[in-house]
């Protein structure tokens, strides 16, 4: 019996191998990256927010790079990690919001939907072993149920209140665990926009490849919101009073 | 569970050669602990809802035991995108049996299925220590445990993951009443006490246990279908 | 190698090369017990507080429920400790007394730069060998000190400080919240905020919360200052009844428990 030829999105290919060597190109580790993405439930929907920064290893290569972009009407995704497999990706989810257009059946893109489909585009290229190397933070309102999911290059997913990428894992987690978790339907407005600047100012101190420009977004009933660049306020009183290491 | 030891076993992943080494692992160890105590006329399943990666916690609350469309439940351990994969894997299947049989699946079908699934994948396996519990033909309780390969025992009780080493000696001891006078090691438990051992072997693991916790998932499969409720663990 | 040769004092290094040569043969080394641990410590408008959770690990089991991380050095000085539990105690044990003996002598309080210069010097000796990573706070005749020393010796002089596996969980709540000039019950808050934050978020560390407020002549201990991981009770006892024991020879009869004659039969 012969199997039946489904014709995948070009985007999930395999790819063709080098004629000469047999020798493939893979994502072996990032290479420009973007780091942490901080996102957490709130009253109105969910918050999210990531620096404008593209490191180059050490150097701070891009000062102004976008991390946070929206698909469909009502999903908001962020991203860190190897910024070209994100812009790939990006690729993919504007071709998949085309492709849904043209069907002009008055149906949209739900965000569990474009949550699966990229954890399945990760899950596949982990399986690959030719991962794409990032960490995406998917949220939104899906029939005012909120909506925020993880997955990274493993293909590993989960749901959670608060959820924080790399550095953030560590740093943000923590203050957002606190001060979120079991309150994501009481917190307004005010209130989360102050959290997420806690968080985005303790990784600013701490995390060495952060940068003090970045973007807010925030889904709500009225959709997909994502601020232009700003700058938080720092304190660095306390350096004043320290004198050397001991001895 | 002892993933570094089953990485040692000759299993590799038959894709591109590579000459030069260092490849990148694809799997991750994603931590918490599963059980099934099988009682007379029903299952008592549990699992932790713990997703964790190295010593940072991903999720309080991701369900690691999930049931099935034919009333059976299946518990996991190990690699959780393999597990979630593993689940869909086995619902196509199931999907097609139905089409075609115009039932759904037993719970020995659906064991037997599951290991050719696994072994399926023998080359590239998934890295998921699955437990497979429902009633029997007979309406017994019935558990199917597998190694990620598709081996397959069918047992009264059984302990995966992380606290497996904790908890399945303390499943010896009070549920297969091993290594004692007076006891009939094949006498099957009550409801009542096979859920308190459930929930005692839990609140154990997660004091010694760093990898267990938050909540727990608990499933009784009985006659009337599966009935599931959720208990607080510690959060340390 | 004569017998004069041998220093009687230090560490001996004789089965280096054995265990290098069983370690390339696939001899798994034992391992030693780790804290991973969350210790911070932060200066407030009176003096220091140094905080440490409670729990031990070996590997993914917890060793120790309700562990001390805050060691003793002097009557004024403390010293947190992660890393090896065994390099942790032993170095903190040892250099105390050094400074008990170094006080008789000068017929001085210790001072805390004393203390942390002596621990530098002696982790920089073995080059990170002893895997002792410290919070060392304490209030002499300058004042309050807080230093971090890491396993290599070097050191970091700061207004709060933190370390172990949960060092980024509790800095998250120092840098959103620390100020200049807490008052004491702030202080006590701050750190216990920030050693829970390590508990609940690092599976490395957990349990209970250690407290210790150093101040200008007084020294105050709270041991499991805060414990928010109380054990539920258990849903049934598991007590076996007399008898329960399987055993495979039993007991002559008329001769009672305890007698040289249960010993083991090694004739044939």
């Amino acid at each position: 019996m012969d199997a039946i030829k489904i014709q995948l999105p070009h985007t999930v290919q395999p790819r063709a191998e080098n004629a000469n060597d047999g020798a493939v190109s893979r994502t072996m580790q990032p290479i420009v990256t973007g780091t942490s993405v901080v996102a957490f439930k709130y009253k109105d929907g969910i918050m999210m927010a990531a620096d404008t920064l593209a490191s180059y290893g050490s150097l701070a290569r891009f000062r102004s790079e976008k991390r946070l972009m929206a698909v469909g009407d009502n999903t908001l995704v962020g991203v860190s990690g190897d910024l070209s497999d994100f812009q790939y990706m990006q690729h993919v989810l504007e071709d998949l919001e085309t492709r849904e257009l043209c069907m002009d059946d008055d149906q949209t893109l739900g965000t569990k939907s474009v949550y699966k489909y990229i954890s399945n585009i990760m899950y596949n290229r982990r399986t690959k072993v030719d991962p794409l190397w990032n960490s995406y933070v998917v949220a939104g309102l899906d029939h005012d149920e909120k909506f925020l999911g993880f997955v990274d290059l493993y293909g590993t997913r989960y749901q959670s209140p608060t959820i924080a990428t790399g550095f953030g894992a560590h740093l943000a987690q923590p203050i957002l665990r606190k001060r979120v978790e079991g309150r994501e339907d009481e917190i307004e407005e005010e209130e989360a926009l102050a959290i997420l600047d806690d968080c985005m100012r303790v990784l600013f101190y701490r995390d060495a490849r952060s940068f003090n420009k970045l973007r807010r977004a925030k889904v709500t009933a009225q959709g997909v919101e994502i601020s232009e660049p700003y700058s938080l306020e720092t304190n660095w009183d306390f350096a004043e009073s320290i004198v050397g290491y001991g001895g | 569970m002892d993933f570094a030891q089953f990485q040692q076993a000759p299993v590799s992943v038959p894709t591109e050669h590579h000459s030069h080494g260092n490849r990148w692992d694809p799997y991750v160890d994603n931590g918490g602990t599963s059980l099934a105590i099988a009682g007379e006329d029903f299952v008592v399943v549990a699992s932790d809802t713990r997703q964790s990666n190295g010593y940072s916690i991903n999720s309080r609350y991701s369900p690691k035991a999930f049931e099935l469309s034919n009333g059976s439940v299946l518990a996991t351990t190990g690699y959780h995108a393999d597990a979630l994969k593993l689940v869909e894997h086995i619902e196509q299947r199931a999907q097609l049996y139905f089409h075609k049989h115009d039932r759904a699946m037993n719970v020995s079908a659906m064991a037997q299925m599951l290991s050719g699934i696994l072994y399926s994948k023998r080359f590239f396996p998934y890295y998921v220590f699955p437990i497979l519990s429902g009633l029997d033909a007979k309406g017994k309780g019935a558990v199917y445990t597998y190694d990620p390969v598709g081996n397959m025992e069918r047992v009264n009780y059984q302990a995966y993951g992380s606290a497996s080493a904790l908890v399945q000696p303390f499943l010896d001891s009070q549920v297969g009443f091993k290594n004692q006078r007076n006891a009939d090691p094949s006498r099957l438990l009550e409801r009542p006490q096979a859920v308190k051992l459930a929930i005692d072997a839990f609140t154990g693991a997660t004091e010694r246990d760093i990898h267990t916790g938050d909540w727990l998932d608990l499933f009784i499969i009985d006659q009337d279908g599966i009935h599931q409720t959720k208990r607080e663990l510690k959060h340390d | 190698m004569a017998p004069s040769m041998e220093s009687t004092t230090g560490f001996k290094f004789d089965n280096v090369r054995r265990n290098q040569l069983l370690g390339d043969k696939g001899y798994k080394v034992p391992t030693a017990t780790k804290t991973g641990t969350t210790i911070v410590g932060l200066i407030f408008r009176d003096g220091v507080i140094l905080g440490a959770d409670t729990r031990a690990t070996a590997g993914p089991i917890v060793a120790d429920k309700n562990c001390e991380k805050i060691h003793y050095l002097a009557p004024n000085m403390y010293c947190c400790g992660a890393g090896t539990a065994a390099d942790t105690e032993f170095t903190t044990n040892m250099i105390s007394s050094q400074l008990a003996l170094h006080s008789l002598s000068t017929g001085r309080e210790a001072r805390v730069v004393t203390a942390m210069t002596m621990l530098k010097q002696y982790l920089f000796k073995y080059q990170g060998h002893i895997g002792a990573a410290l919070v060392l706070g304490g209030y002499d005749v300058g004042g309050p000190h807080l230093f971090t020393i890491y396993p290599h010796g070097s050191t970091d002089k700061l207004p709060y400080v933190t370390m172990g596996s949960g060092s980024l969980a509790a800095m998250s709540v120092f840098e959103s919240r620390w100020r200049q000039g807490m008052s004491r019950e702030e202080g006590i808050e701050l750190v216990k905020d920030a050693i829970e934050a390590g508990i609940f978020n690092d599976m490395g560390s957990g349990s209970n919360v250690d407290v210790c407020v150093i101040t200008k002549g007084n020294t105050e201990y709270l041991r499991n200052y805060a414990r928010p991981n109380e054990r539920v009770e258990k849903e049934q006892s598991y007590k076996f009844p007399a008898g329960t024991t399987e055993f495979i020879v039993p007991r002559p009869a008329g001769v009672a428990a305890g007698e040289e004659s249960t010993a083991m039969d090694t004739s044939a």
